[in-house]
């Protein structure tokens, strides 16, 4: 597979403060990638070491191939992208922005492509209105709209569900997907919501405090063996003892609450079940709390600036 | 390049703050107007009211010409204002409203940005200079007539035959032309160092009102440095409204008193212009867009 974004040693410092140290990354032709931190971690400033808006203090970019400093033109003419809020043209119409950003990425857009354009987005109602008059989430669809308008290969979205409700957040989640399977598009979509994350990448890398914490697909980071089981019993007291005294020990994790905790492979899931039912234990609950969120906060918490877990 | 330069030029005449300033030059020169038209005869009693005692003045000495001369001499001071209200904002406004950051992952150089940007913002304030030009000369023409323009300097007078006096203008203009584009490319340098145009605009009109008191303040320390201030140069396209006189104290029709003060005057306004755009680039092109 064909290296769409590959950057290596990259490092950022503001003054005294290192936003981004030392990341290395590759992103592959297809992929959905996400690109995970909490608030602060470094992933803006990448993204806009990405799209040049930010001068690295060192470290190579590549994209399509082509070292980013001489050739951004051309890679620019192939990237659509929405940094953080989508700002544009307060006064005027999201037809105007649309047909002005397009003339500006190069491209001779026809009325009849644009109004698609704005249609897929679902702003057709709302075309010939000043943008002043949208609200965030219309305004995040439109930052959208003007990304995709010169049909880029590369789709960069940086934090694309901020600030919108539910429905939004589904949209915009389920763009990603079309987008991904449909039109083939790369996609590197940071976001700090997690769930998001793991619904559509392919692909995640964690950083923290500028480093890179951890990079690999989907399921070798949602590794099944790390599946954390949270147990509600009738007495879990009594629960506890039985999985303690019970070849199940080996999972059992400390208690946080009253719940008994367990660690396992996902497939055993339905074994253990079984086998508490043998045990006349009365199971109210029992729940796979696994997601990229506790491999997340494990990760990060622990600042333990670890290798790639790559193919 | 051309799609920039048409596309800053669009948002530019698409903004609503872009027309404060042509509104408020009209209502400026047209309250003027309206002020010498109905009790201009007095002003210019109390204008030569020294000289009356020494010569006797025949004619209409308030004409169009120099109507248009006071409304010059009055707003060309106030001018620079309504320019760095657009130039000041070019970079810092998009700064400020986020697109800036949309505009720079667009495929063009961040140099090419910066000049259709300057590009744009030198239209604008040619558009402004023209309308002022034809509000000021044209209509006043057109409500006085024209006469002779008979203008008191600090140590004598001059006067100008009505046939010589219209290129004066439009060289005048020309010239006003160049010291307003330096007001514009100061405002568009400081442009690139804030993230709105409040502060960009106050700077301007502070440099400019600082170096306007330096300009004219007779302090051998001072006057110095006065050749050096773009302040002390904007002034002179009064200097084509003096003329030469041969060796019988005849004025020499069409000729300018001090024409190698006007080509030096105009040539520090261009190295500024292009000094400031210099600077803009070479600040654009280093710049982080964190906003």
């Amino acid at each position: 597979m064909q290296n769409i974004i590959s950057v290596s040693n990259l490092t950022k410092q503001f003054k005294n403060i290192t936003a981004v140290n030392d990341l290395s990354f590759n992103v592959q032709q297809g992929d959905v990638y996400g690109f995970l931190g909490q608030n602060g971690a470094g992933k803006s400033t990448t993204i806009r070491m990405l799209l040049t808006l930010i001068i690295p203090t060192e470290g190579k970019i590549e994209l399509f191939g082509m070292n980013l400093n001489s050739h951004r033109k051309e890679i620019l003419r192939n990237i659509g992208a929405v940094i953080e809020k989508p700002d544009v043209y307060q006064y005027l119409s999201a037809h105007e922005n649309l047909k002005m950003f397009a003339r500006l990425s190069g491209m001779k857009i026809s009325d009849k492509q644009l109004s698609e354009q704005i249609e897929m987005v679902g702003l057709s109602a709302r075309a010939k209105d000043k943008v002043q008059e949208f609200s965030q989430g219309m305004k995040q669809r439109l930052g959208i709209a003007i990304a995709l308008t010169h049909n880029p290969e590369l789709i960069i979205l940086d934090e694309p569900t901020n600030g919108l409700d539910p429905q939004g957040i589904a949209d915009i989640r389920n763009l990603i997907l079309h987008l991904s399977r449909e039109r083939k598009k790369t996609i590197l979509v940071s976001s700090h919501l997690l769930n998001e994350i793991e619904q559509i990448a392919t692909r995640v890398l964690i950083i923290d405090e500028g480093k890179k914490m951890v990079e690999g697909t989907a399921e070798e980071l949602f590794d099944p063996a790390q599946t954390l089981v949270e147990l509600q019993t009738g007495d879990n007291v009594t629960a506890f003892a039985e999985v303690k005294n019970s070849l199940w020990k080996q999972y059992l994790q400390p208690q946080r609450n009253s719940n008994v905790l367990l660690k396992m492979p996902r497939n055993l899931l339905p074994e253990f079940n079984i086998w508490l039912v043998q045990q006349n234990i009365k199971v109210f609950s029992l729940q796979s709390r696994h997601s990229l969120e506790d491999y997340f906060l494990q990760v990060t918490s622990g600042k333990q600036h670890v290798g790639t877990y790559t193919n | 390049m051309w799609a920039l330069i048409q596309i800053e030029l669009y948002k530019i005449f698409r903004r609503p703050r872009t027309y404060i300033a042509f509104a408020a030059i009209a209502a400026l020169i047209l309250t003027i107007q309206l002020g010498l038209k109905l009790d201009g005869e007095e002003y210019v009693d109390f204008m030569l009211s020294g000289l009356k005692q020494s010569f006797d003045f025949q004619g209409k000495i308030l004409n169009g010409y120099l109507v248009c001369y006071i409304i010059l001499q009055l707003l060309l001071i106030h001018v620079p204002l309504m320019i760095a209200l657009i130039a000041a904002d070019m970079i810092s406004g998009e700064a400020n409203m986020g697109t800036l950051r949309l505009l720079l992952t667009k495929p063009f150089s961040r140099t090419q940005l910066v000049l259709a940007k300057f590009f744009a913002t030198s239209v604008y304030t040619l558009l402004l200079l023209i309308w002022m030009a034809a509000l000021a000369l044209f209509v006043s023409i057109w409500l006085f007539g024209t006469n002779d323009l008979f203008i008191t300097k600090t140590y004598y007078a001059v006067q100008l035959r009505a046939d010589d006096v219209f290129w004066r203008y439009m060289a005048a203009f020309g010239f006003a032309a160049l010291s307003m584009l330096t007001v514009a490319a100061l405002a568009f340098f400081l442009s690139n160092f804030a993230n709105n145009s409040i502060g960009p605009i106050v700077a301007t009109m502070s440099i400019i009102i600082f170096f306007t008191v330096l300009s004219t303040m007779n302090i051998p320390l001072y006057e110095k440095i006065q050749p050096y201030l773009f302040t002390s140069h904007m002034v002179n396209w009064k200097e084509f409204f003096d003329e030469k006189v041969d060796a019988n104290n005849v004025p020499i029709l069409g000729s300018v008193q001090d024409m190698h003060q006007i080509s030096v005057s105009a040539l520090v306004l261009v190295a500024h212009i292009f000094g400031f755009l210099g600077l803009s680039i070479w600040v654009f092109n280093k710049k982080d867009v964190l906003s």
